[in-house]
């Protein structure tokens, strides 16, 4: 007989890594269900109402709106998708994957607990910044093949608010490739090891606060949603998508804030290291405690915590903030964000130079 | 002249007077927005749980209509056509006929609720109290045509809820 990890391990490589690819799909697409679910909780609470509460699960008592995501899913599928007449089919069609596709293949390179992800590559900064890139393409396929004037002009808009905002984006994450030295998510990680302030956010704040409001504007969520401007262009790029391949859209949409989440945790808060690390030492007897010592140690658990914190700031900012008018997000982001990325940086290469601060450069 | 009178740079100082530029890159309004919606959080809820837990109701509410008739079993309406005068949307229309007994009476009395605005003008007009807009507000129709409810109808929803509709006009009679 042989263990669940002899078997594993016995496993060839591509098996593997095929297990994994499921597991971090199965999983982002559920969250992503709960994500809409908590969305519409905490913007009706926000607006003094109840949100969602009808829905239970298998009709099990006290489990009121636990089923609402299927719910949801269950009517999009059901429903015709409708395919304009003058559209281009091909385009079309595929517009939706295209959006799709990316938000989730970023996750390869994520550094889920320590020391581990699907694909460890050193290029992995480049390699999230492009698929991050491609991800507009989606948007702006589904745009131009819909044919219809309201789609084309949120594929125009998002495509020049993307261009404007990844630009800050590319900047910021330029500041903390020179604070770890490396290009690899995982050293990223690593490297902000020691204590809360050591983590990228006290030395590089700015450029936390300019990567998070280009990850909002990236991902054309409120306050930046012009794409979708329902009060001037109907819903932007899929107007003219319906049942399931709207439901891609959706999907994307609520993908990439998961993966927004993710990697501002992990550029600047640290991803799966514990908050406790510099304050209770190592060999503490609290460490040793069954669970407990378990929780205050690093782990995925602590990601997952971040990352949750950067999704309820998403929907707080949506029912916060009215919609930026088009020419106040260009000017937000090339005159305002990308500046501050530029002295940023300078600034941090002077303390670089004099060795201030805990660089690895 | 300290401002020159020039409306574009005139706009510029007054912006810059306005707002404090330290405020603005420390993000200090977008904070306070923030700060408020996070206290609307944990604010109790105001969304009535409908079908469970239901608003108030007035005894003046205009709902579904209804034709009364008295203790006797007699029927109140005499067709006296003031509500059909009345009526802004044209809502009623009411036909007359000589009952065996010698009065007069209506042999039709239709209103369209989908014409109805439920202003209540009808109930305002009745000499004798006959047509009245009960609390009724949770009613549907399933085929085309039951928007028009008859004579037969009116009465029905009047005799079935008598007792709210007498126990409303009761409650309400001090304050006309």
């Amino acid at each position: 007989m042989h263990s669940l990890p002899q078997i594993w391990n016995a496993l060839p490589g591509f098996v593997q890594s095929l297990a994994f690819i499921l597991a971090v799909t199965i999983v982002l697409i559920l969250s992503v269900a709960y994500l809409t679910l908590l969305e519409r909780k905490i913007i009706g609470w926000m607006q003094l109402r109840r949100g969602p509460n009808r829905v239970r699960l298998f009709g099990i008592p006290n489990t009121e709106y636990i089923g609402q995501p299927f719910a949801d899913v269950v009517k999009l599928l059901l429903k015709e998708i409708v395919i304009p007449a003058r559209a281009n089919g091909v385009l079309f069609r595929i517009a939706p994957a295209l959006a799709l596709i990316p938000a989730f293949a970023t996750w390869a390179v994520i550094p889920v607990a320590p020391g581990f992800a699907i694909a460890n590559v050193d290029a992995g900064l480049l390699y999230v910044l492009s698929l991050t890139s491609v991800g507009v393409y989606g948007v702006i396929l589904a745009g131009w093949a819909s044919n219809s004037k309201y789609a084309f002009l949120g594929a125009m808009r998002s495509a020049a608010q993307i261009v404007a905002y990844e630009i800050a984006m590319g900047f910021a994450l330029v500041g903390v490739l020179m604070a770890a030295g490396s290009l690899n998510l995982g050293v990223i990680v690593e490297h902000q090891r020691g204590m809360v302030a050591a983590w990228n956010w006290f030395w590089l704040f700015p450029l936390f606060v300019v990567y998070f409001i280009s990850g909002v504007a990236e991902t054309n969520r409120a306050p930046f949603d012009v794409a979708e401007g329902e009060s001037e262009i109907v819903a932007g790029f899929h107007v003219e998508y319906s049942g399931m391949a709207f439901a891609l859209f959706f999907l994307a949409e609520y993908a990439n804030m998961i993966l927004i989440a993710a990697l501002t945790a992990i550029f600047f808060f640290g991803g799966w290291l514990s908050p406790f690390d510099g304050y209770i030492a190592a060999g503490s007897a609290l460490r040793e405690l069954p669970v407990l010592g378990l929780l205050i140690g690093d782990g995925t658990h602590w990601l997952l915590v971040k990352m949750l914190f950067f999704l309820i700031v998403f929907l707080w900012l949506r029912a916060t903030f009215p919609r930026y008018r088009y020419d106040q997000i260009m000017r937000l982001g090339w005159k305002v964000l990308i500046p501050v990325t530029i002295v940023w940086i300078a600034v941090e290469g002077v303390l670089c130079w004099f060795r201030i601060g805990p660089w690895r450069a | 002249m300290l401002v020159p009178d020039w409306p574009l740079a005139r706009l510029r100082i007054y912006e810059m007077a306005r707002t404090n530029p330290i405020k603005t890159f420390l993000l200090w309004e977008l904070l306070g927005g923030m700060w408020v919606t996070l206290k609307a959080l944990f604010r109790p809820k105001i969304t009535v749980n409908y079908p469970e837990e239901k608003a108030p109701q007035s005894v003046r509410f205009r709902g579904l209509h209804a034709l009364r008739r008295y203790p006797n079993g007699e029927e109140r309406c005499i067709a006296c056509k003031l509500c059909e005068a009345v009526c802004p949307a044209l809502a009623i229309t009411i036909e007359s006929t000589v009952a065996p007994d010698g009065t007069r009476r209506t042999s039709r009395y239709d209103i369209d609720l989908f014409k109805c605005i439920y202003c209540g003008f009808c109930e305002e007009a009745c000499p004798v109290d006959a047509i009245v807009e009960t609390r009724i507000h949770e009613y549907h129709m399933e085929h085309r045509g039951e928007n028009i409810m008859t004579k037969d109808k009116l009465l029905a929803v009047g005799e079935r809820y008598d007792a709210t509709i007498t126990a409303d006009k009761t409650a309400d009679a001090p304050y006309r």
